[in-house]
């Protein structure tokens, strides 16, 4: 196990390192310099933006500026906001906590749904229930996520006015009303997040275990006289959950940009909505940071899917 | 079967639409904002008084043109690159994986975002903004999906290339390129067809999204993303707004993924059941 782990580690730094090459490039090739302002600025004088450009650098070759940048990024020293005046990682940090929060509860959503219901759907395959699930199902995924949550905040928050369509990081409140007050902003996006996803893990769930209800050690297990309780829950969904896990990690990506929508819609106060302002504010340090963080989640998740696979199917050789 | 009548149905309007519905998309009246549906404006105006028919007609162009657009230059890469894996062993192949691998691994949202952030201004200035904007969209969309179907190929070809009539051919001394135009490709693009189908709706999804997020075609051009992103912060008073194109998208995405479904059960013969 332990050489293992290693190894994909050793992987998985390449990558790491690929794609930021990947996000220096465009930077690079990027049209528009980050001093384009000071230039247009007719109070500052010739000498001084020569000046400015010589201590940043911005005339050295590519190669240079790459690793000075890489540098600072493993150093901590992730820049400092154009717009919000403080350095990014403390920005980066404070929000952090939410989007997490949020996308976690909304993961959770989406796997009490797709599990008992693609489970159950692959026990009775064509009866009725499995029929209207994979119908709900497939409408469920082909919904986009801003559309749900604009008629989630049309019913709820406006019609029936019962949930608050803002989502404020400062309540004032304490002990339980705090967390009510949380609870009640949060149900929404967790709701739009957590359905998207739920539908269309129900699919994978489902079609996982129709392919290991057929396989000859179920019915061995039938014959043996065993509840068929049991013979699905640990003969069947053991097995069947081997390839459902890998695509749980797999779609993590398309979960973040998920929720950079969701944010968006409920005004999160999250790393994804940080993103979008950074964009519109032309706030550059913030978007490379971010976008490098979502990076890095999203290898790290590549990981973690490839080291529960390997622990989950003994099949897999450590090699 | 119904999803194709309905999808077809939606093509026909938005195409055939503009020609019947003569209402001009920026026809700015304020006398009848932010009206409901009625029978001079069949799905009501928005804030400054347009036509939302019309707008949703003319979005529906582009929407669908963005769709199919960025579904042909995913599918041309991705067959491109799974082509030149499958047939070629060895490094190329090793390191053409590599890079769908990465690419497969990057946080496509965001990189989306950062890369119409950095390169929007410039295309715009070479290329007018209406075919600035597109050719960026359709890139950037495509760009991020060619990544299956080069699997797919790439697939396809190790298991076809081994077959007997390729070894035929092989024998009958045609050229490399030959085997691969004439008789590898034409049998591996089965599971292609079926992606590409699926790819549409991505990509309508991601247009529809980049033009929610306001980083999208600019306001005078009303993709349904846009409409959307306009209508939001009227929920309240003009429901109908938002309402529409939101079951627009929704309508095309879930037809679209209808027929990529029935495609495959009907191109795939493993998936019996």
């Amino acid at each position: 196990m332990g050489p293992y782990v290693l190894r994909r580690l050793l992987i998985a730094l390449p990558s790491l390192l690929g794609i930021s090459v990947v996000l220096f490039t465009v930077l690079a090739l990027a049209p528009g310099d980050p001093f384009a302002d000071l230039a247009l600025n007719p109070n500052v004088p010739a000498e001084v933006k020569a000046a400015l450009r010589q201590k940043f650098g911005l005339d050295d070759p590519v190669w240079q500026r790459y690793f000075r940048w890489l540098w600072a990024m493993l150093h901590g020293d992730w820049g400092f906001s154009f717009i919000s005046r403080v350095d990014v990682d403390t920005l980066i940090l404070q929000r952090v906590p939410v989007t997490l929060a949020v996308i976690g509860a909304s993961q959770l959503l989406a796997l009490c749904i797709a599990l008992p219901v693609g489970i159950y759907s692959a026990v009775k395959p064509y009866s009725w229930f499995d029929r209207v699930a994979s119908t709900l199902a497939f409408v469920g995924f082909s919904l986009p996520t801003f559309f749900t949550g604009i008629v989630l905040i049309l019913v709820f928050s406006i019609k029936l006015d019962w949930l608050p369509f803002v989502y404020r990081a400062d309540i004032s409140a304490t002990g339980a009303a705090w967390w009510w007050e949380h609870i009640r902003q949060a149900i929404m996006p967790v709701l739009v997040l957590g359905l998207f996803q739920g539908a269309s893990w129900t699919r994978y769930v489902r079609s996982s275990m129709l392919d290991v209800i057929r396989l000859d050690h179920v019915n061995t297990a039938r014959s043996k006289g065993l509840a068929e309780r049991v013979v699905v829950i640990k003969h069947v969904v053991r097995n069947a959950l081997i390839p459902v896990v890998t695509l749980v990690a797999l779609t993590m990506p398309q979960v973040f940009g998920g929720a950079i929508v969701t944010e968006q819609i409920f005004r999160i106060p999250g790393i994804g909505s940080l993103l979008i302002d950074a964009i519109l504010r032309n706030d550059t340090p913030v978007i490379m940071a971010v976008t490098f963080v979502f990076t890095c989640l999203v290898i790290a998740f590549n990981l973690i899917a490839d080291l529960l696979y390997g622990w989950l199917d003994p099949r897999i050789a450590y090699r | 079967m119904a999803s194709l009548v309905l999808l077809l149905a939606m093509v026909a309007l938005v195409v055939l639409g503009p020609l019947v519905w003569k209402v001009a998309i920026n026809d700015i009246d304020f006398t009848a904002r932010l009206q409901g549906p009625s029978l001079a404006h069949p799905l009501g105006t928005d804030d400054l008084g347009q036509d939302l028919f019309a707008r949703m007609l003319y979005g529906g162009r582009i929407s669908l043109a963005v769709g199919l657009a960025a579904m042909a230059m995913a599918i041309v890469v991705g067959v491109t690159i799974g082509a030149i894996a499958g047939i070629s062993r060895g490094t190329v192949d090793a390191s053409l994986m590599w890079l769908t691998d990465l690419f497969l691994s990057l946080p496509q949202l965001p990189l989306l975002l950062l890369l119409i952030y950095l390169f929007r201004d410039t295309l715009k200035t070479h290329f007018g903004p209406e075919v600035g904007v597109f050719i960026m969209i359709v890139l950037v969309i495509g760009g991020f999906r060619w990544m299956p179907v080069a699997r797919l190929v790439r697939a396809q070809f190790f298991s076809l290339r081994e077959k007997e009539f390729v070894e035929a051919a092989r024998a009958l001394g045609a050229t490399t390129t030959r085997q691969v135009w004439r008789h590898i490709l034409p049998n591996a693009l089965g599971p292609v067809i079926v992606a590409g189908t699926i790819d549409v709706a991505a990509a309508i999804i991601a247009e529809s999204t980049l033009s929610f997020l306001g980083l999208g075609f600019p306001p005078d051009i009303p993709t349904w993303g846009r409409i959307l992103f306009d209508s939001k912060d009227y929920l309240d008073i003009a429901p109908h707004w938002a309402m529409f194109p939101g079951l627009a998208i929704f309508l095309a995405v879930l037809t679209i993924n209808f027929i990529g479904d029935g495609l495959r059960d009907a191109l795939d013969p493993r998936r019996v059941l």
